[in-house]
């Protein structure tokens, strides 16, 4: 599309995500809108090519993802045990201040100046890498999306593709700044930059940082779902990992690996696997050359506990695939940004509000960025009823009074009296025919001017049902 | 910092209010198999097709496998001891420890692969029968010799046969990004291309 024809939503009324919209260039638009519909029109089509019913494979992974979360008072300590077992030392967190000074604490006491870090939206939620450096412990991002931004100063606008709001000339400006060569926006030579500056990182690093994308109660292994080599790094060349995950992250055993992974690839980037998958399950063998000498892992809560036990509970089945975001038309307007907060799309409107605990009014505004559509819902691979969540979270935000849920909704007092007055609303309905005779952009409201000036309505016919009801009943 | 005790009974609390918690949902391994990926013919067939799908080349014997590598610019490269015999043949300078201040030198790793998964088109490389997990990493080109008898059909097959590796890694094809304007790029961190060396 002609990124110069885009106009934005009128600035100075409606809610906080309005406002961002408003403030977004036509090229951030242009590059996060295509990337999401690329990325979702690949996911439909490889599922729907790959399985006869891929439907009921997604029930399933709900099934297994409720069920090991309904049942966590089991499955973790279990997990913690396997951990154990297999030579890992296992450290709890409640919040991100617990976690972040496990990590700083077992970083310090061995000295280490420099982590390299593999791609962990667990680690952007504790805000880790600012926390490091102020103890002196450099952080290097190693995943080149991450990397970017972190050259940049900026955080991730999505929770896989992170980068996808900056374009090739953006980013080879970054690299120039940052010196890592002269111009020059081709996307292989931005990537082979990479490897090279990156190659040394990784060989002197004293630890590698992770996430996990799974970790398996049964087997107590970690897996990491990669395409870059990045991870593979971390944890090759460094004497220590540590793991951040998150308690809602636990599978039964390692065959239901086989469900999530089907699913979460094929909806994340729309590949049918992807380049590495890894399963860590301790520290190396005795007598390798390679690999880290000590595994910690730091399970996080971080008001995950809180979730669990309220009826929200099933937006813990998220795998964090992005597939809700991609294809969202709010989240493909608006860009991740525009969410506030660590993760964006329909995800980040249910699970934002949910994580900041008593600051749920601070995030009250996020679930009505939603027209209800129903999309999410419908591409989630874990089955979660997002559109459901979004509503129960916008009725708990009115309940509330969350002055933010309010914002940009026209009050509703006047509705209310003639909807619940009978002769009021036939006579309102009557009147309102005269709006097919009006030009609806003379409308003193700018709001509704924004919206009809590039629409047309169709013809009001108010009265009509009731007419038909009232004959259906005579005949 | 909490302890696992105190971690453990919040998270029971919060599951006390919860009546209805869900079963364990029965399913059979079948189920989570892309039919359309495994048809066609035997394991290494299927594999083939689903390794080049993925980016990776396979080869059959070591006249193969020279004419792949002079694709690349392979002088120096860094082998498991127990291929170095196999591998001297080759217009290569080998040697059998990855130096670490001289990464770059290694311009092709030939490591010993404990499988492959037909389904997915993957490597499966386990810790304990890898000489270094550098050499199957750092170098451009890497070359995995895999016995045919070791692949596996599906993935449901090669989960449930992780075994007690403390590190495994599937490997599909090399290694790639889309961070750029969702352009795919092969041979980020790691190998930027790699072949799978069927032996018998």
């Amino acid at each position: 599309m002609n990124t110069n024809e885009h106009e934005f939503a009128v600035p100075h009324f409606g809610q906080p995500i309005d406002r961002f919209v408003a403030t977004i260039s036509g090229e951030v638009y242009a590059a996060v809108h295509s990337a999401s519909a690329i990325k979702s029109d690949k996911r439909a089509q490889l599922l729907a090519a790959d399985y006869a019913d891929p439907l009921k494979l997604r029930a399933l992974a709900g099934q297994i993802k409720q069920h090991t979360l309904d049942h966590l008072d089991r499955y973790l300590p279990q997990a913690v045990a396997s951990l154990e077992r297999n030579g890992a030392r296992v450290h709890c967190a409640a919040d991100g201040e617990e976690a972040r000074r496990i990590i700083g604490d077992l970083l310090q006491q061995r000295g280490a100046k420099t982590v390299v870090k593999s791609k962990s939206m667990a680690t952007e939620e504790i805000h880790l890498n600012d926390y490091l450096a102020t103890r002196g412990i450099e952080s290097v991002e190693t995943d080149l999306g991450e990397f970017i931004l972190q050259i940049d100063g900026d955080t991730p606008s999505h929770i896989v593709t992170p980068v996808v709001h900056k374009n090739r000339r953006q980013i080879a400006q970054s690299f120039e700044r940052h010196g890592l060569g002269a111009y020059n926006d081709e996307p292989e030579t931005i990537t082979r930059r990479a490897r090279r500056f990156m190659r040394d990182r990784f060989l002197r690093a004293d630890a590698g940082l992770t996430g996990a994308n799974f970790l398996v109660a049964e087997s107590g292994r970690l897996v990491l779902v990669t395409n870059e080599g990045n991870s593979r790094f971390s944890l090759s060349a460094p004497r220590l990992h540590i793991a951040l995950v998150g308690i809602e992250k636990i599978v039964p055993a390692d065959r239901d690996l086989g469900v999530f992974l089907n699913l979460l690839v094929r909806s994340a980037t729309g590949q049918q696997f992807t380049a590495y998958t890894e399963f860590i399950s301790g520290p190396r063998a005795d007598g390798r050359p390679s690999g880290a000498e000590e595994l910690h892992v730091v399970l996080l809560d971080n008001g995950r506990t809180d979730i669990l036990g309220a009826e929200y509970r099933e937006i813990l089945r998220c795998i964090r695939c992005g597939a809700c975001m991609n294809i969202c038309p709010v989240y493909r307007q608006a860009s991740g940004h525009a969410y506030r907060a660590v993760y964006p799309g329909p995800v980040g409107a249910v699970l934002t509000p949910l994580l900041a605990g008593e600051h749920f009014a601070q995030f009250a505004d996020l679930p009505k960025a939603c027209s209800v559509c129903g999309a999410c819902g419908d591409a989630c691979p874990v089955n979660i009823a997002l559109p459901d969540l979004l509503l129960r979270l916008r009725d708990r935000a009115k309940r509330a009074h969350a002055a933010l849920s309010a914002r940009g909704t026209p009050p509703m007092g006047g509705f209310a009296a003639v909807a619940t007055h009978p002769p009021l609303w036939r006579a309102a309905l009557t009147a309102s025919r005269l709006a097919n005779r009006l030009p609806l952009d003379w409308l003193p409201v700018p709001p509704l001017r924004a919206w009809t000036r590039r629409r047309t309505l169709p013809e009001f016919r108010g009265g009509a049902f009731r007419q038909w009801f009232k004959q259906r009943g005579q005949q | 910092m909490a302890t696992k005790e105190e971690f453990f009974a919040t998270i029971s609390q919060a599951l006390s209010a919860n009546s209805a918690r869900a079963p364990y949902p029965p399913y059979a391994d079948t189920d989570l198999v892309a039919k359309p990926r495994v048809a066609g013919g035997s394991a290494e067939a299927v594999f083939r097709k689903n390794f080049a799908a993925a980016g990776g080349v396979t080869v059959s014997d070591l006249g193969e496998l020279k004419a792949e590598l002079a694709r690349h610019d392979t002088k120096r490269g860094v082998c498991d001891p127990a291929l170095s015999a196999t591998l001297g043949g080759l217009d290569i300078e080998w040697t059998t420890t990855f130096d670490r201040q001289r990464p770059d030198d290694y311009a092709v790793g030939a490591t010993i692969a404990s499988g492959a998964i037909a389904e997915t088109g993957s490597l499966i490389l386990k810790d304990r029968a890898t000489c270094d997990r550098l050499a199957a990493l750092a170098p451009w080109v890497h070359v995995a010799v895999v016995r045919r008898a070791d692949i596996f059909l599906t993935l449901p097959e090669a989960l449930t046969r992780l075994g007690d590796d403390p590190y495994v890694v599937f490997a599909t094809g090399p290694s790639k990004t889309a961070d750029v304007e969702g352009i795919l790029i092969q041979g980020v961190h790691g190998p930027g291309a790699q072949i799978a060396w069927l032996v018998d």
